[in-house]
């Protein structure tokens, strides 16, 4: 099963006078496991951002194969920052189904069900905002899942989690992978990358440096930038 | 001082014996107040909300008004409102001054502003805050409003309390457009401040207390809205 693919051409990102992004050329199949590498503020979160039509373009195009008014209703986005409705977590995760239409057993069904994938079933009733903020990260992917996204996007989905909660999102992940979800994710955990990827991005100061397939990409990759970081070296 | 005294066992008196004038004045004051309270409501919540999320050509100058409106004075309304409403006014046919409708209209005009301006200052925080998930889950303008209004609904109530706590103790504009007629207009405060210049302690002093209660009562409502948000009791 192959989801939608988009192409990006000439992108360009300005805030404020400044150019954050671009100009990138780019264009993501519609099935895989991609990972976005580059050091902070290299423009990944921008990336990502505009990829699912959240962020303004200055100049170029984004074009998805499904269309732009159906692009998004089939993504998911899990945030850097988690973003908690000031709710429950049962409430969290019903919401974007609530905004479906879907009937209310269905609804309480999955909640249970993505409650225990993501190992917050303890915690149903307690307040999303209250929670430390490795749950907020889980209860933020369990709530991007639950509708089932056919693109799903995620910003550095492990970066407060320890190693054992990491192993589980990670197959959490790679089960959503496995049953057809195109996956497009940002890491700065190189391990992790390495273990997910079927293909990597590599940008820097807003540009696109390297794209390829794993783990051929970090075995040879085409920029001396790119290697460097690959070898865990400082870039800038 | 043993004026003052009797006085207070007197008001006292009033209280406990549940007193005609007291409980009819009392009844009047909170049906003129919820009635502009719910009124003002009305308008304010979804126009704070408005001002909130979205983005137009004179939004600024709209909010600038609103705070320049939450701070005219209730004695100046009284008096715009009942140059409107007097018999050579531009509403003058309708009749409606000296009645309970006037003071209605004029509380409107004092508490509206104010639970817009609150309404606005919370809805944005908390549009800030929500922005980017309500735009990636694709939602329809209608379904932003209502979350949008459903999560932040203690801070609206904190709103439309501290509204009904302006109104209800409010006195110079419903002085001037309702007259303090006895059976017809007359208010708690109204009220008090008459039978404070007649010299009858006893029934001032007994209104005094209910709105004394009645103040206190909004305050402790805001208190302990503002105490479940911040704990995050649900
Ligand atoms: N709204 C904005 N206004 C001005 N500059 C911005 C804005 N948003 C992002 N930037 C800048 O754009 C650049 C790219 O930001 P971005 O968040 O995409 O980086 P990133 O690769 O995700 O970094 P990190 O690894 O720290 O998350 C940064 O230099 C940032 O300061
Ligand atoms: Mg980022």
């Amino acid at each position: 099963m192959v989801g939608p693919s988009v192409e990006l051409r000439e992108v360009c990102v300005t805030r404020r006078g400044k150019a954050i992004l671009g100009p990138i050329t780019l264009t993501l199949g519609g099935s895989g496991f991609t990972i976005v590498l580059g050091p902070n503020g290299a423009g990944k979160t921008t990336l990502l951002k505009v990829l699912h039509g959240v962020e303004r373009v200055s100049s170029g195009t984004v074009a998805w194969s499904s269309g732009d008014a159906a692009a998004r209703q089939e993504q998911a986005y899990v945030f850097q920052r988690p973003i908690m409705l000031r709710r429950s977590v049962r409430q969290n995760l019903a919401y974007p189904l609530q905004l479906l239409g879907m009937p209310k057993a269905e609804i309480a069904g999955k909640v249970v069900d993505w409650a225990a994938r993501i190992g917050l079933e303890e915690m149903l009733d307690r307040p999303a905002p209250r929670l430390s903020g490795g749950e907020k990260q889980k209860l933020a992917l369990g709530r991007a899942l639950i509708r089932a996204p056919r693109v799903l996007f995620l910003d550095e989905p492990c970066a407060n989690l320890d190693g054992r909660s990491t192993r589980e999102i990670e197959a959490v992940l790679q089960a959503a992978h496995a049953g057809g979800t195109r996956i497009v994710m940002t890491t700065h955990d190189l391990g992790q990358a390495r273990r997910l990827a079927t293909d990597v991005v590599f940008v820097l100061n807003g540009r696109l440096h390297e794209q390829g397939g794993a783990p051929g990409v970090f075995e040879g990759p085409q920029t001396a930038e790119a290697a460097a970081f690959f070898q865990g070296d400082i870039v800038e | 001082m043993n004026e003052i005294w009797a006085g207070m066992l007197e008001a006292f008196r009033l209280i406990v014996t549940l007193d005609g004038d007291l409980v009819e004045i009392t009844l009047r004051s909170l049906q003129v107040s919820l009635s502009a309270l719910v009124i003002a409501c009305g308008v304010a919540l979804p126009l704070g909300t408005w001002l909130a999320i979205r983005r137009f050509r004179y939004r600024r100058a709209a909010i600038a008004t609103l705070n320049a409106l939450m701070g005219l004075p209730p004695v100046v309304v009284g008096l715009i409102v009942y140059l409107l409403l007097s018999r050579s006014g531009p509403f003058g046919v309708l009749g409606l001054l000296f009645t309970p409708t006037a003071m209605i209209i004029a509380q409107v005009v004092i508490i509206t502003p104010l639970i817009a301006s609150i309404t606005h200052q919370a809805m944005r925080e908390l549009w800030a805050e929500y922005h980017d998930l309500l735009i990636s889950l694709n939602t329809s303008s209608r379904q932003r409003v209502v979350t949008l209004i459903w999560d932040g609904r203690r801070a609206l109530l904190t709103g439309a309390l501290a509204g009904f706590g302006r109104a209800i103790g409010e006195v110079g504009a419903i002085m001037i457009v309702g007259g303090n007629i006895d059976h017809a207009t007359r208010v708690l405060t109204t009220a008090i401040a008459l039978e404070t210049g007649k010299g009858d302690f006893a029934l001032a002093l007994g209104l005094g207390f209910v709105l004394i209660a009645l103040a206190l009562i909004v305050n402790f409502a805001i208190h302990t809205l503002s105490r479940t948000e911040r704990e995050g009791t649900w």
